[in-house]
């Protein structure tokens, strides 16, 4: 959007940086009142006790074993499901645009179930239908595969979790895209697969991507769903926000910061992951 | 405001546009709607289902008998207490956010957009420590809280901070395109009318973002009622005193009072329901708006 031109206000910019500062309308004090106290405080808060323990105490409560294994764990799962959802996200995404088919309103509002449904409650009934007995888990227990308390667990709830961010970013994409583009590669003699990997798929990579990004971010961040669903056993299936609620109950404040700061330096580095990757989408789309 | 140009090349992707090409068999069309509806069905719609089934699978006489329990209807009061807080609070900041982003050009635009996306990203536990550093016993204000007798973590005031905090950007997020797109236009008449920024603001500018004010009210209702991680950290979880409903499911699944849970459960799955409906009514409104215009 660009407003300058348009917007008809008196450009103040003989007034100093300072004047501007002191003679804000209430608007904007809101906002910065607002968010210093409820972001940028917390935040520093977090970051100057994290820096009090001190970079090689850091790094060693950063990079313990159990530490270690829940980044592994969180992060490992975190992307499968993401990339899972990036399959059959565009999948869905794709037919709910292209096709028609009786249910497809219901069943397209229900894709943000994830996004308005408690996690608790996710977990508990995830951790109830894929358990041995469980109306999916049972399919599975005679192969010797258990998914509720196991990492597969942790992992059905990523994907439970992050699924509506591929499908919800990717839509209105394929929306704007041009028809034409596609049947000129038909009149062309291309067959459907060329079609779709030559045509239709490269103009859709920067929103799938921000789709997985998106929903790995907020897989990596997840907590409700998950600590129901997994077992929590150190080593196994322990992801990293369980490990900080774990070291704060034990009262090991110095533990939880350290590893809470690993996870918000990962989050900050993934929001700046996705902001770029909606700039070259939108570098894409003009 | 539209230009003439955008209302002559109304954006008709709903008609005409849909038609598979002849060249593409039917069939893959049914196998593609297929696979997603068999994917979604494993992932979203047996576990949605199973919570229905859960809760009414001994009939309506335990699931009533666990809802008047006492630490259940705290736990509802406390989470409703928790929302008509939160929720006005983030309207007012999420209503000057907006209005300071959408109606001003100024360096680092782009950049107070991302920062106020930042609670979305951080993950909920992280979120909960940092308000537990803030104010709990060894935080910044603790000793300072502690000489003056006020409890926040533990206590209401901390999930409240808990749920502010998760549920910031909605109200921001969902209006400032609403924003964007109606201009200034009408605005800049009512002050030559020589309306009073306040009157502007509820007799213009409130009606022309009226629904996508109501969606982000919405999602935040949805998420300040269901918040777990943020809230769970700095509650203590207190049967009947600092639990709210989501803490309430999870409790009661850890004591195996798995009836109980789920008789929450469904509550709660309702209220998603009902948000999703809302949703649908809101988007359906905007869509026709849109059109008239």
């Amino acid at each position: 959007m660009t407003a300058s031109p348009t917007n008809p206000r008196p450009v103040k910019g003989d007034r100093s940086f300072w004047y501007r500062l002191t003679h804000l309308s209430w608007p904007w004090r809101v906002t910065w009142v607002y968010l210093s106290f409820m972001l940028f405080l917390p935040v520093t808060a977090m970051l100057l006790s994290a820096s009090t323990v001190g970079p090689a105490e850091f790094w060693r409560i950063a990079t313990t074993d159990i530490a270690l294994s829940t980044y592994s764990v969180t992060f490992g799962t975190s992307l499968a499901a993401a990339l899972l959802n990036g399959v059959f996200g565009t999948l869905i995404a794709w037919v709910f645009v292209r096709y028609e088919f009786p249910g497809k309103r219901m069943i397209d509002a229900a894709v943000d179930l994830p996004f308005a449904l408690p996690t608790s409650v996710a977990g508990l009934t995830l951790a109830t239908v894929y358990s041995n007995n469980g109306w999916i888990g049972s399919f599975f227990e005679p192969f010797g595969i258990k998914i509720a308390f196991t990492r597969l667990g942790v992992f059905v709830a990523m994907v439970f979790i992050s699924l509506p961010f591929v499908v919800r970013t990717l839509q209105p994409v394929l929306q704007e895209m041009e028809k034409e583009v596609e049947e000129a590669a038909w009149c062309l003699g291309a067959s459907s697969w060329q079609t779709f990997w030559r045509v239709l798929l490269p103009p859709l990579i920067p929103a799938i991507l921000t789709g997985v990004a998106l929903g790995f971010s907020r897989a990596v961040g997840e907590y409700g769903s998950t600590v129901i669903v997994a077992g929590n056993v150190p080593f196994q299936d322990l992801i990293a926000p369980v490990l900080v609620f774990q070291r704060l109950e034990q009262y090991d404040y110095a533990g939880a910061t350290v590893i809470g700061t690993v996870l918000l330096l990962i989050s900050l580095l993934m929001l700046l992951v996705i902001n770029l990757l909606q700039a070259w989408g939108r570098r894409y789309a003009d | 405001m539209r230009t003439d140009a955008e209302l002559f090349n109304t954006p008709d992707a709903s008609s005409g546009r849909r038609v598979a090409p002849r060249s593409q068999g039917a069939w893959v069309k049914w196998v593609l709607i297929g696979i997603a509806v068999l994917y979604l069905t494993l992932i979203l719609f047996i576990p949605a289902l199973n919570v229905f089934v859960q809760a009414f699978r001994n009939g309506l006489g335990p699931f009533f008998s666990n809802l008047v329990s006492q630490p259940f209807l705290n736990a509802v009061k406390l989470t409703l207490l928790i929302a008509a807080i939160a929720l006005p609070i983030n309207t007012i900041f999420g209503l000057c956010a907006a209005w300071a982003i959408a109606r001003h050009q100024f360096p680092g635009r782009t950049l107070l957009l991302s920062i106020i996306d930042i609670p979305f990203a951080i993950s909920p536990v992280v979120a909960g420590l940092m308000i537990v550093l803030l104010y709990g016993r060894n935080g910044w204000f603790g000793p300072w809280l502690q000489a003056n007798d006020l409890r926040i973590i533990f206590a209401v005031p901390g999930m409240v901070l808990a749920t502010m905090f998760v549920t910031m950007p909605f109200v921001a997020r969902e209006v400032i395109p609403v924003l964007e797109e109606a201009g200034t236009d009408q605005e800049e008449a009512a002050k030559t009318l020589g309306a009073s920024n306040w009157q502007t603001f509820w007799r213009v500018t409130l009606p022309n973002i009226r629904w996508g004010l109501l969606y982000g009210l919405i999602l935040t209702n949805a998420r300040a009622m269901g918040e777990f991680g943020a809230v769970s950290v700095v509650s203590g979880n207190i049967i009947g005193k600092t639990q709210t409903l989501p803490l309430y499911v999870e409790e009661a699944y850890k004591q195996y009072k798995t009836p109980e849970a789920y008789s929450a459960a469904v509550l709660l799955a309702f209220l998603a329901v009902i948000t999703l409906v809302l949703k649908e009514i809101v988007e359906r409104k905007t869509r026709i708006k849109d059109v008239e215009e």
